[in-house]
């Protein structure tokens, strides 16, 4: 049984938690092994997927895991502020839940929009992602990757490469690794890595060579091109030369390398089609692995009642 | 909440308190006596034992205070606040002066709507000093018509909430108010290095993702404001100070300055951005709340006499409003009602009495050329009674502002105002 009614953060999130939904994750990885790929453990339960921002990857996998489950599920689909559309986030929220709901899973662009959710409804919620602040499914789906292709997490070296002041696929797998006995360095230029970033537990290198030779895996964020207005980088040609994951620079190192990658990804950009297509990528395992870790965060929280009490990490 | 507002009988005591006079900086056990609203006498022993009393042993008698920063949101946002439930949210914390900011909707930016204030402030009970605008609606391009401001009883002139990028117009503001005596304050973060910063950009930043805004925007700002106005030759007050970085700048300045002044607000002093962990937009302020470092530093620089003023920037906003996500909801908190509490708690073993109320009453009155002397016979009582032994929490109820933005509710606080004379009202909490 998991210690916290929600999952909005893997900050302060305890390790065997995470390891518990990861071995949970790899039982519901064989149920998509099968020819009838649905298990009735959340009969009767109702979720509601409300995203606030674009996310096709995310809702299709967190709709695919409720679907395997048996859960019936309500998609709400809203983009921009609520605010503007003249009805607060409170009031949206709220009335789903008034219709009797079981669990919501939250995207917002905003940061805190999960946590602040929980101050509004009962349900359980579920963080898909708020803004800049974490996406803690994605790095659970990202532990479990690794530990089918190491055996353990435990005193693994990986680098998290890109654009990390921005990313909260970054800062959850920043917090979910260290807590499982990782060693992360971060790799990007200063102008993407944030200040104060000492405070993270994580090393910081501005040479992706160093963090090649160094690293047992690689995850490559994507360079989110909608930025570039706000000059960041001087163009996306120097940040390919001093960032990407290219195949000549694969070809120099010539070593047992994993990567990995979030998605979408910029092919040419911060990964090179070959390298994404080729041996060292689990890409596409990360997204089988996904639908599972998703099944087994659902599962765990849903099929098991956790008492209203142990949502201590949530108000601080 | 409707405020408890007394009309004065004739005459009152406010019997054996301990007078605390910031003016003289003499603090003794006395007697005030009051007839008609005026100070009549005041009495170091055998107080008459014949007319209505208040007994204030235990109790300290000041001044009242004067605030130098709120936000009272009338015109345009009176679902916010009025000219009339910001009196009676000041007068629950003790304060009898008070300059509003004109960031109002539409802002005060003439000689009209400076008008429209002191007429409407006139049969209120605490005494309304409108700042006003540095530039045409705000938009830091044009100057005002400052004479004629001056003239109709702006006691200051600033943009606040909004800085004066534009280095130039901030130079003529500085030269062109410099012929009228008056202060210019600047509200000080630059735009292009805050961008969307939504709190301090340090380690709490780094690891819960809210988009920061740097210690240097306030800090930079500050120092190019501070050298803008010695250029002219004009005075300065630097609004809710947040940041070491700033404190060092006026430092500096003042070691052959006369002309700068600096105020800094309660939650600067009581809160680091460690409360941003919650995301709970009560938080959410400009500029942002800061470390431990910059909180311990504002302390150090009231000691050491650099920052001499305390202002609440008093911002009530809707329930509604603060109640969306974290990049919407706005900038600010109430902060009249707990103010005293607050301050004494956090300086009461840094400070004594004496100097923490000099913080609220004379040194904000000398930035602005108000009256220092309130201990005098024969001139309209201003007076605000303290508890400064009492532990309390604040509450919902001892809000009397409409907004209930805060997040001051439910903190034990120490020190209490018991009750205060303002423009022949007393009101007792």
């Amino acid at each position: 049984m998991l210690s916290n009614r929600h999952l909005l953060r893997l900050k302060d999130y305890p390790g065997e938690d995470i390891q518990s939904i990861i071995d949970t994750a790899f039982q519901f990885r064989e149920v998509l092994d099968r020819p009838i790929k649905r298990v009735p453990s959340l009969q009767g339960h109702t979720i509601v997927n409300l995203f606030f921002e674009n996310s096709t990857r995310t809702r299709i996998s967190f709709e695919l895991a409720q679907k395997r489950l048996s859960a019936d599920i309500v998609n709400f689909s809203g983009t921009g502020s609520s605010l503007k559309k003249g009805e607060s986030f409170k009031d949206t929220v709220q009335n789903l839940e008034a219709m009797k709901i079981d669990a919501v899973v939250i995207r917002h662009p905003v940061p805190g929009s999960a946590n602040q959710l929980t101050r509004f409804v009962d349900a359980v919620v579920i963080n898909a992602g708020d803004g800049t602040h974490e996406h803690p499914t994605q790095a659970i789906l990202d532990m479990m990757s690794l530990q089918e292709v190491f055996g353990s997490l435990k005193g693994l070296k990986i680098g998290i490469v890109g654009d990390i002041t921005h990313s909260r696929v970054a800062r959850s797998n920043i917090y979910g690794l260290s807590t499982m006995g990782v060693k992360v360095k971060l790799c990007g230029p200063p102008t993407l890595i944030p200040l104060n970033a000492e405070v993270l537990p994580a090393t910081i290198s501005y040479s992706i060579d160093e963090v090649i030779d160094w690293a047992d895996a690689i995850i490559v964020l994507r360079l989110q091109l909608e930025r570039m207005g706000e000059k960041l980088i001087p163009s996306v040609r120097e940040y390919r030369s001093l960032f990407g994951i290219t195949s000549e620079r694969m070809k120099i190192h010539n070593k047992q390398l994993v990567i990995m990658h979030p998605g979408p990804m910029n092919r040419g950009i911060e990964i090179d089609s070959d390298v994404a297509d080729g041996k060292h990528a689990i890409i596409l395992n990360q997204v089988l692995n996904g639908v599972a870790s998703r099944m087994a965060i659902l599962y765990l929280l849903l099929g098991q009642k956790i008492p209203e009490e142990t949502e201590t990490y949530v108000s601080e | 909440m409707k405020m408890n507002l007394k009309k004065q009988p004739k005459s009152i005591l406010l019997k054996n308190g301990t007078i605390i006079d910031p003016h003289r900086q003499k603090s003794y056990s006395g007697n005030v006596l009051i007839k008609n609203g005026k100070i009549e006498e005041i009495l170091r022993t055998d107080a008459p034992e014949d007319i209505p009393s208040i007994d204030c042993s235990g109790k300290i008698i000041t001044h009242g205070f004067c605030d130098l920063h709120v936000h009272f949101r009338e015109p345009g946002r009176e679902d916010k606040e009025t000219l009339e439930t910001g009196c009676n949210a000041a007068l629950a914390g003790g304060f009898t002066r008070v300059c509003v900011m004109p960031n109002t909707n539409p802002p005060l930016d003439s000689p009209e709507s400076i008008r429209f204030i002191m007429e409407k402030s006139k049969t209120l009970s605490v005494h309304i000093h409108p700042i006003g605008a540095i530039t045409k609606n705000q938009d830091g391009r044009e100057l005002t018509e400052m004479g004629g401001m001056v003239e109709a009883g702006a006691v200051a002139f600033s943009d606040d909430g909004l800085p004066v990028s534009d280095g130039q117009v901030f130079r003529l503001a500085c030269e062109y108010a410099k012929m009228f005596g008056v202060p210019v304050i600047n509200h000080a973060e630059d735009p292009c290095i805050r961008k969307n910063g939504v709190m301090h950009e340090g380690t709490v930043s780094a690891e819960i993702g809210l988009a920061g805004n740097p210690d240097v925007s306030e800090s930079s700002m500050v120092n190019r404001d501070l050298e803008l106005s010695l250029l002219a030759g004009t005075r300065l007050h630097v609004p809710h100070v947040s940041a070491e970085r700033s404190i060092r700048h006026i430092k500096k300045t003042l070691e052959f300055s006369k002309l700068i002044s600096s105020e800094v607000t309660p939650h600067h002093l009581y809160f680091n951005h460690e409360s941003l962990h919650s995301f709970d937009t009560s938080f959410k302020v400009a500029p942002p709340i800061r470390t431990e470092k910059d909180r311990l530093a504002l302390i150090s620089a009231l000691k050491e006499g650099i920052i001499t003023c305390i202002a609440t920037d008093h911002a009530p906003h809707t329930v509604e409003e603060k109640e969306a996500d974290f990049d919407e909801a706005p900038f600010g908190m109430i902060g009249l009602e707990s103010c005293f509490g607050v301050v004494n708690k956090v300086l009461k073993n840094e400070l004594d009495i004496m100097e923490i109320i000099c913080l609220i009453t004379i040194n904000p009155r000398e930035v602005m050329g108000f009256e220092t002397n309130l201990f005098k016979k024969g001139i309209p009582a201003e007076l605000t009674i303290l508890d400064t032994e009492k532990e309390w929490i604040f509450g919902l109820d001892d809000i009397h502002s409409k907004s209930r933005n805060t997040p001051f509710i439910d903190e034990t606080l120490f020190g209490k105002v018991i009750g205060c004379f303002s423009k022949g009202n007393y009101f007792i909490s």
